[in-house]
């Protein structure tokens, strides 16, 4: 079961070119570029107010940029090949409250054209997908946080897109249903759907994407694997995150090139060896170590170099 | 629709509140054929002259009046008659908007060619708010006058002709005679004046009285109100239907609908096409019900209600997607449409007819749907007036129909992009 309109196959799923979209004197996207292959799970992370949701809307045609281009399958971001061959699973819960799931999965499919047994067909997938067959005569207002955004992504998907955009799929969802939403992704990988998705988590971009573009104010301040990302800014450098305390701690952790991430502090070193060093530092200062680790840098810290903030900050 | 029909208030206002509307107005305003509506009238007699209790008994006779000689009954006690003074509080108390006051000496001249003397002159006390009741009255008064004393008519008379002409001894005695007959004549205690049909017993100028409009009608004013009522209460449902345009901006489903293969076109001409359906549904069940209960004459008027129907479904579902493009949130259509609805409604005619306002408001009226509306009905249900009669009215609510939405459509581009 595919889309109804056969797009050209040669065509690549999404080539942003040079976008720019400005809000009065907010510039929410700068200059942006970028290109999704097929089959690929591109993840957008950035802090809230990035612009990743702009960025997507612009995709999904409903922000119209104020220069640059959007390509979807060879078609124009809006046009109607386009809409056919993209889904949008936008960060609210986009559903009718009164309508159970399978009304408001109807009521989607018959918007994207879909009718008769292809319409019962994508709705009976939908239920199977999101796994909510038992709660499909469910009005959706009495539907868990967590069935909502199943059913949610559910809807952006009833007309089986080629391309499925995700803009923070897992918001206020509980750990159990964030997982099973992933398995959900991950099914949809599996036959070949281009996604691109949108978080400020980093463990979901880590589990989830094959290449990560991090946007912060507008902009893409780094692009490619997670191995690239962190290769690249930290090449074979390692992390040591230590707890003290004491007088001055902070002042002292500044002074010494780290950075304080929650109760802890954070050093980047070079070798293993630098470890001693630093050891022997905190002692010359008269400050107490409660634990310490050593670990490879992962995107949190990559953002954190980049920025100079966190990614929820 | 799935929607309006799970929402149980939603769905009492749009269907039960009307009917329940309408049906109060048609028992207040409808009123029955076979009887006529009354005026209620106090008298007070401080003559006590043959001439005044002839006056007053012409009144009592007078089918559309109700003439109270004295207050009602406390505790079973009977109360005096009225007097000058009572008379007046009785009318500042509202007991009845006219008051006619017979004073003493109205016997020695009760009729005067000259305008009368000030102490034989009736007086007539109103209450000013009730614009109609006392000309009535007073119209009333002239004729229960002409009719119940035409002796004294014909006796005051021919004392003018004798001062002024001069009549000779026997002229004067036929004359004499003549009045006496007259005047036997008068002793029947029932007689007074006629109803609205047959002739004027006892009238100088015979006049008989014939329903040309509305003579088979069980119920005048039911399908003016099933109409009125119906209307106003289309608009509010209409401009609640198309607030849920709004509520889908508000909570994303608009943005997911208009990245699909729906435009804003698409979608508000379904918005409007489900509120012309539901606002024709109203109207059927209300004139249903006027069926049922007030015996509206329905069925030998389906072709005109459909039409009627259908044109005002259509003008008021315009209105209510037009309203939901004006506003920015639910809380600014409910206050807005609230106010339009409800000035649309009073000079329109939804309220009370427009032929009782000012000419400057009935013409105003002719701004709103409801008058247009109304209008169409009554051609259709009152004056049985036929279909092709019907189309300065349609075209005015379709035209305005297809007017409202193109203005809503331009208005509603706020909404096609960020």
């Amino acid at each position: 079961m595919g889309s109804a309109q056969v797009v050209p196959s040669t065509s690549s799923p999404l080539q942003i070119d040079a976008l720019s979209k400005r809000f009065g004197s907010l510039i929410a996207v700068d200059n942006i570029s970028l290109h999704v292959a097929s089959g690929e799970c591109l993840g957008l992370l950035g802090p809230n107010g990035a612009g990743k949701s702009t960025l997507l809307r612009s995709v999904a045609g409903r922000v119209l940029p104020d220069s640059g281009t959007v390509s979807i399958f060879g078609a124009a971001a809006g046009a109607s090949e386009a809409r056919r061959a993209l889904g949008w699973i936008p960060q609210e819960l986009a559903l009718y409250a009164r309508l159970t799931c399978r009304e408001n999965l109807i009521s989607f499919g018959r918007y994207q054209g879909l009718h008769g047994k292809l319409l019962d067909d994508s709705v009976a997938w939908c239920l199977d997908w999101a796994a909510l067959q038992d709660r499909a005569s469910e009005p959706v207002k009495n539907l868990s946080g967590g069935m909502k955004r199943r059913l949610n992504m559910a809807a952006g998907l009833i007309h089986r897109p080629r391309l499925v955009l995700m803009d923070e799929p897992t918001t206020g969802v509980d750990p159990q249903s964030r997982n099973r939403i992933f398995e959900m992704i991950e099914a949809l990988r599996r036959e070949g759907m281009s996604i691109i998705y949108t978080t400020h988590y980093m463990e979901e971009a880590e589990r989830l994407c094959d290449r990560i573009a991090i946007v912060d104010h507008g902009h893409i301040i780094a692009e490619g694997t997670y191995e690239e990302l962190v290769r690249r800014t930290f090449d074979t450098k390692s992390e040591v995150l230590v707890h003290l305390t004491g007088d001055g701690t902070q002042e002292w952790v500044t002074q010494r090139g780290g950075h304080l991430v929650g109760e802890a502090s954070q050093f980047t070193v070079a070798h293993a060896t630098e470890v001693a060093g630093l050891l022997a530092a905190i002692a010359e200062a008269g400050l107490e170590l409660i634990d310490i680790s050593v670990r490879r840098p992962n995107l949190e810290s990559v953002f954190l170099h980049l920025t100079g903030r966190g990614l929820r900050d | 629709m799935v929607s309006l029909r799970r929402d149980g208030g939603a769905l009492a206002l749009s269907f039960i509140l009307p009917i329940g509307f309408f049906s109060i107005f048609a028992v207040i305003f409808g009123g029955h054929r076979e009887s006529t509506p009354k005026l209620t009238v106090i008298v007070a007699d401080e003559d006590h002259s043959t001439a005044s209790q002839r006056l007053v008994r012409g009144l009592s006779n007078e089918g559309s009046l109700v003439v109270k000689l004295r207050p009602t009954a406390k505790k079973g006690a009977e109360q005096p008659e009225y007097t000058a003074a009572s008379a007046e509080e009785a009318v500042k108390d509202g007991a009845a908007p006219v008051a006619v006051i017979v004073p003493h000496g109205f016997g020695e001249n009760p009729i005067s060619f000259s305008g009368g003397n000030e102490g034989s002159r009736i007086q007539l006390l109103k209450d000013s708010s009730d614009m109609i009741a006392p000309q009535i009255v007073a119209g009333l008064l002239q004729k229960v006058a002409m009719t119940s004393m035409p002796d004294l008519m014909a006796e005051q008379g021919s004392k003018y002709f004798d001062q002024l002409v001069g009549l000779t001894a026997d002229q004067r005695q036929r004359m004499q005679s003549g009045i006496e007959d007259l005047r036997r004549l008068q002793q029947n205690p029932q007689q007074g004046t006629a109803q609205s049909s047959g002739f004027a017993n006892g009238g100088i100028i015979p006049v008989q009285t014939r329903d040309v409009v509305g003579m088979n009608k069980h119920n005048p004013m039911v399908s003016f109100y099933a109409a009125a009522i119906g209307v106003m209460f289309l608009l509010f449902t209409a401009s609640s239907t198309a607030g849920s345009l709004l509520e889908e901006a508000e909570n994303g489903t608009l943005d997911r609908v208009l990245s699909s293969q729906v435009n804003m076109t698409l979608l508000l001409a379904g918005k409007l096409t489900f509120s012309t359906l539901l606002a024709f549904s109203q109207l059927i069940l209300m004139f249903l019900w006027a069926w049922a209960v007030f015996h509206l004459d329905l069925w030998t008027h389906i072709p005109g209600f459909v039409v009627m129907g259908v044109s005002t479904a259509f003008a008021v579902g315009a209105f209510g997607v037009l309203l939901a493009g004006i506003c920015r949130t639910r809380a600014q259509l409910g206050a807005l449409s609230t106010l339009l609805i409800l000035l649309m409604s009073s000079i329109g005619g939804s309220m009370f007819p427009r032929y009782l306002m000012p000419e400057a408001i009935q013409k105003a009226g002719l701004l709103t749907l409801n008058a247009w509306a109304i209008d169409g009905f009554t051609k259709v249900f009152w004056r049985d007036e036929p279909i092709t009669h019907l189309w300065p009215q349609v075209a005015v609510l379709l035209g305005a129909g297809i007017v409202l939405f193109v203005i809503a459509r331009r208005l509603a581009r706020r909404w096609e992009y960020s």
